[in-house]
């Protein structure tokens, strides 16, 4: 089952949820929509479930346009960020309701609900009232209940956003390992970048009610489209620079630049695992402060004074690289760069 | 809300009525005209008419009348009674109100949760049961009525009957009021000021009651519209002496029986004119609990 | 809390031991009879049969009320919104008069009844309708706090699910209300049973056909006939305390099964 998103606007009042939104999903795949709060994530998703009706443009689902379905007729699953669940009904009805309502045949309804209690593992909870689960066991019966029809498309409005971490971190795993077996496709929203990482397969970064770039993790990662995809996905440092001539000069430092916009005057973006640091003067290396030594899960962050860019600069390091060098608060280290950025259109510049 | 694609489906979904729920769960147009003319017939038929009747009878033989039903020394004498049991009743209740919410909200103890049931009582018994029970206590063949009347105190047909009958009906309304407001409240504000040295007494002046007069103020309303309109229990224990015993409330039922329609309304239109300034003292105050 | 119980006691406890007290002094065969003379089971008939009646037209037409209220914007609906309350904020002879007024022959609502060969006032429907005025605030006061709470979301997901509009409000709205629903309508019918000024006005007072059990208590005290009087109040009594008791359990089902989902 495919998606495809063609020009999608909604306005709520002068409010631009959704600006010209256009995206495919293949059939099976697993696409994280990802952005901050108010960027039009969730408003997408409710156009596809048929919850919020489009003021301009077209979403099919293998080729049939939505907008002649309502969203009881368009057999969509959705999970929703609170789960929703029946709070009068236990479990098992919860699960059951989708083909209740559909007048599925008893004997039917028993099979698919029990083969679903097995897939999310509540075998022993049918007849708990969702006030008597957990937060992680709501947030799998309410998916439960969303596949109990058998639904075309899949969609998950931040389904572990009210969780705590650790539940977080099994529930995403557990999620991947279920698509991989149901090949469901199927669109979560997000908001946060590890999230929509480990578990999609392609990531549409959006902001403001628009697409700002579609790819695969490492794509927009490696390759951000521009500033805001760069700054939304981890940390960066941004410095001024005078540009020209395929090079950047920052400070006293220049180095070579990727995609370049003709101004001589604009931003670069560097990310701190791009900064490298040693204890002796390397080519093209220049002297900087070890102002302060935080260790991070992954590795060592540095923040670093560097006199000769006029800025300080964060620099990060994984454990075996930090251990060897034997940083500490106070030390003096060189310092070089080791890939910048620039973009042609520039958000931060601009506003 | 922009420009929908779909404009003329929008139209006919939004209407005169616009729901507040999204499109997908919104009834047809006719469920909603159907239910918004049955809330407006019933409540029109049931509550506005009646009101509205109360007045057009009152003035029915004109402005002149109006005013001698009114002023009326029985009538008089009527409004001072009401106005004298509700001052001695509500005082009372507003007493108890904030010891037993105190007493419920503060601490554990064996039977509070009866204690919470019984002070809900009051509104558990019909009204004519509630006056019943003095009449058999106080009255001449009860229990020690005939005592009482040996040492020339009268409590049934006179004022301490009725309002012993007011109190009883009131009796729930300031203390159902306070102990939500102060459950909620918690008792950490108080410790402090305990530990900062205050007494017990500069505790409930100076922290507790700035924090429950909203709901306190709420309670006094309820407490005084019932004990003010009170009939029943009050129509047992008066012994309706004209002049001496008689409530508001009883007034207009002795005009009533006395076919004097016009001032029975007349004295009704001011009985309705407290209930409705009432109502309007309950959505302000109740706005101020709320924010509180 | 000592003060607590010995003003509970003297104004509330003493006072209702006392109508145990005398009915102590009955034999439980006088009891039985005063309890079930042929006026007092009329009275019975009268007094439930209008409290059912009127609870019920409350519980549907309350619940429509407070859905309008909660899930529409209409012209007058704030009025509606605040005047809901009247009934109970009304003393209940002013209700008697008013609704005597309008609901007889000659009265707004009464001159088109009459032609259809409906009479309200001195009947069993007159005490219907006051019954149905001064019980609708608690339907409509209990229904409408519940409907606000409903989640927009659960009857998205019941849409989404596939569910219809009407079997969303079957097997979604309505049970979410229920609990609410039913202590609203125990609230009115337990205010209907024991009601008597609002009554007294509209019903003529008729024995054997519109004498309500509160205005057989009121006849017999005023006949000095303690004994008749206690032994209907036993009743009632009673009756209106396997009400409270209901209705408290309604609350604590309700409150269990809300609980945080």
């Amino acid at each position: 089952m495919t998606i495809e998103v063609r020009g999608l606007t909604k306005h709520f009042g002068a409010f631009a949820a959704l600006d010209h939104v256009s995206l495919d999903v293949p059939g099976g795949g697993l696409v994280a929509l990802l952005g901050p709060s108010g960027s039009g994530k969730t408003t997408l998703l409710r156009i596809l479930a048929g919850l919020e009706r489009p003021d301009a443009g077209t979403a099919r689902i293998d080729g049939v346009d939505l907008a002649s379905q309502s969203a009881r007729q368009r057999n969509v699953g959705l999970v929703f960020q609170h789960y929703a669940l029946f709070r009068h009904l236990d479990v098992y009805e919860n699960i059951a309701f989708a083909l209740r309502v559909r007048r599925r045949p008893r004997a039917e309804v028993d099979a698919r609900v029990r083969e679903l209690l097995a897939l999310i593992q509540l075998e022993t909870f049918e007849r708990r009232l969702p006030a008597q689960l957990s937060g992680g066991q709501r947030q799998r019966v309410a998916l439960a209940r969303a596949l109990a029809a058998r639904p075309r498309v899949l969609l998950l409005d931040e389904p572990f956003g009210a969780l705590d971490a650790q539940v977080r971190a099994e529930l995403r795993g557990w999620l991947r390992r279920l698509h991989d077996e149901i090949h469901l496709t199927t669109v979560f929203v997000t908001h946060d970048q590890d999230e929509a990482f480990e578990v999609a397969d392609r990531v549409v970064v959006m902001n403001r009610g628009r697409v700002e770039q579609i790819g695969s993790p490492a794509e927009v990662f490696e390759q951000p489209a521009n500033d805001f995809v760069m700054r939304f996905l981890g940390h960066v440092n941004v410095l001024d620079a005078e540009l020209g001539d395929g090079r950047a000069r920052i400070g006293e430092v220049t180095l070579a630049i990727g995609g370049h916009n003709g101004d001589t005057r604009g931003r670069v973006y560097i990310r701190p695992h791009d900064v490298e640091l040693t204890r002796t003067p390397a080519d093209g290396a220049v002297a900087a402060h070890v102002v302060r030594v935080t260790p991070l899960s992954g590795g060592l962050k540095v923040d670093l004074a560097v006199p000769a860019i006029g800025s300080r600069l964060r620099c990060d390091l994984d454990w075996k690289r930090g251990t060897a060098l034997g940083l500490r608060d106070g030390d003096d280290v060189f310092l070089s760069l080791h890939r910048a950025r620039v973009f042609a259109t520039d958000h931060g510049a601009a506003s | 809300m922009g420009a929908p694609a779909r404009g003329a489906r929008m139209m006919e979904t939004r209407g005169i009525a616009a729901p507040l729920a999204a499109a997908a769960t919104d009834e047809p147009a006719w469920v909603r005209r159907i239910v918004i003319a049955v809330a407006i017939a019933f409540v029109g038929a049931f509550v506005l008419v009646p009101l509205a009747a109360v007045f057009a009878e009152a003035f029915k033989a004109g402005l002149a009348a109006y005013g001698r039903a009114i002023t009326d020394p029985a009538a008089l004498s009527a409004v001072k009674l009401t106005f004298l049991a509700a001052a001695i009743a509500v005082p009372l209740n507003v007493v108890f109100g904030i010891a037993a919410s105190w007493a419920i909200a503060r601490f554990r103890f064996p039977g509070r949760s009866i204690l919470t049931a019984l002070i809900d009582l009051p509104l558990a018994v019909s009204p004519v049961i509630a006056g019943m029970v003095f009449v058999l206590l106080f009255g001449k063949q009860g229990l020690i009525g005939p005592w009482l009347t040996g040492h020339g105190i009268q409590v049934i047909f006179a004022l301490p009957g009725i309002v012993l009958a007011t109190t009883f009906v009131t009796f729930p309304f300031v203390a159902r009021e306070l102990i939500p407001v102060m459950e909620a409240q918690g008792a950490e504000e108080e410790e402090a000021a305990i530990v900062l040295g205050a007494t017990g007494w500069q505790t409930f002046l100076r922290i507790t009651l700035p924090k429950i007069k909203w709901g306190l103020l709420f309670g006094v309303v309820l407490c005084t519209a019932r004990a003010m309109g009170e009939f029943g229990a009050v129509s047992v224990v008066s012994g309706h002496i004209r002049g001496r015993t008689n409530t508001l409330p009883l007034h207009v039922e002795i005009l009533y029986n006395e076919y004097e329609y016009q001032a029975a309304f007349a004295v009704a239109s001011l009985l309705v004119v407290l209930a409705l300034a009432s109502l309007v003292a309950r959505r302000i105050i109740g706005r101020r609990v709320e924010a509180t | 809390m000592g003060y607590t119980l010995v003003y509970l006691s003297l104004i509330v406890l003493i006072p209702l031991a006392t109508l145990v007290v005398k009915t102590a002094e009955l034999s439980p065969g006088e009891l039985w009879a005063l309890a079930t003379s042929r006026r007092a089971i009329a009275s019975y008939q009268v007094t439930f049969g209008a409290s059912l009646v009127a609870a019920l037209v409350n519980a549907a037409f309350g619940t429509a009320i407070a859905w309008a209220l909660v899930r529409y914007r209409f012209p007058g609906r704030a009025l509606v919104d605040a005047i809901v309350d009247v009934p109970f904020a009304l003393p209940t002879a002013v209700s008697g008069l008013a609704l005597t007024a309008v609901f007889a022959p000659t009265g707004w609502i009464g001159r088109w009844l009459a032609p259809l060969g409906i009479q309200a006032v001195f009947t069993p429907l007159g005490i219907t309708l006051a019954l149905i005025f001064i019980g609708l605030p608690f339907v409509v006061r209990t229904v409408q706090p519940v409907l606000e709470d409903l989640e927009a979301e659960v009857e998205e997901a019941a849409a989404v699910l596939g569910a219809t509009r009407w079997q969303t409000l079957t097997r979604i709205i309505v049970p979410a209300l229920t609990p609410a629903l039913l202590t609203g309508f125990a609230l009115a019918f337990a205010r209907a049973i024991g009601e008597y000024g609002s009554v007294v006005f509209i019903s003529g007072n008729k024995q054997f056909e519109t004498e309500i059990t509160p205005l057989l208590i009121m006849t017999r005290l005023e006949q000095f006939d303690y004994a008749g009087a206690t032994a209907l109040a036993l009743v009632m009594l009673i009756v209106s305390f396997a009400m409270l008791l209901a209705i408290n359990g309604l609350g604590a089902w309700a409150r269990r099964r809300a609980g945080h989902a």
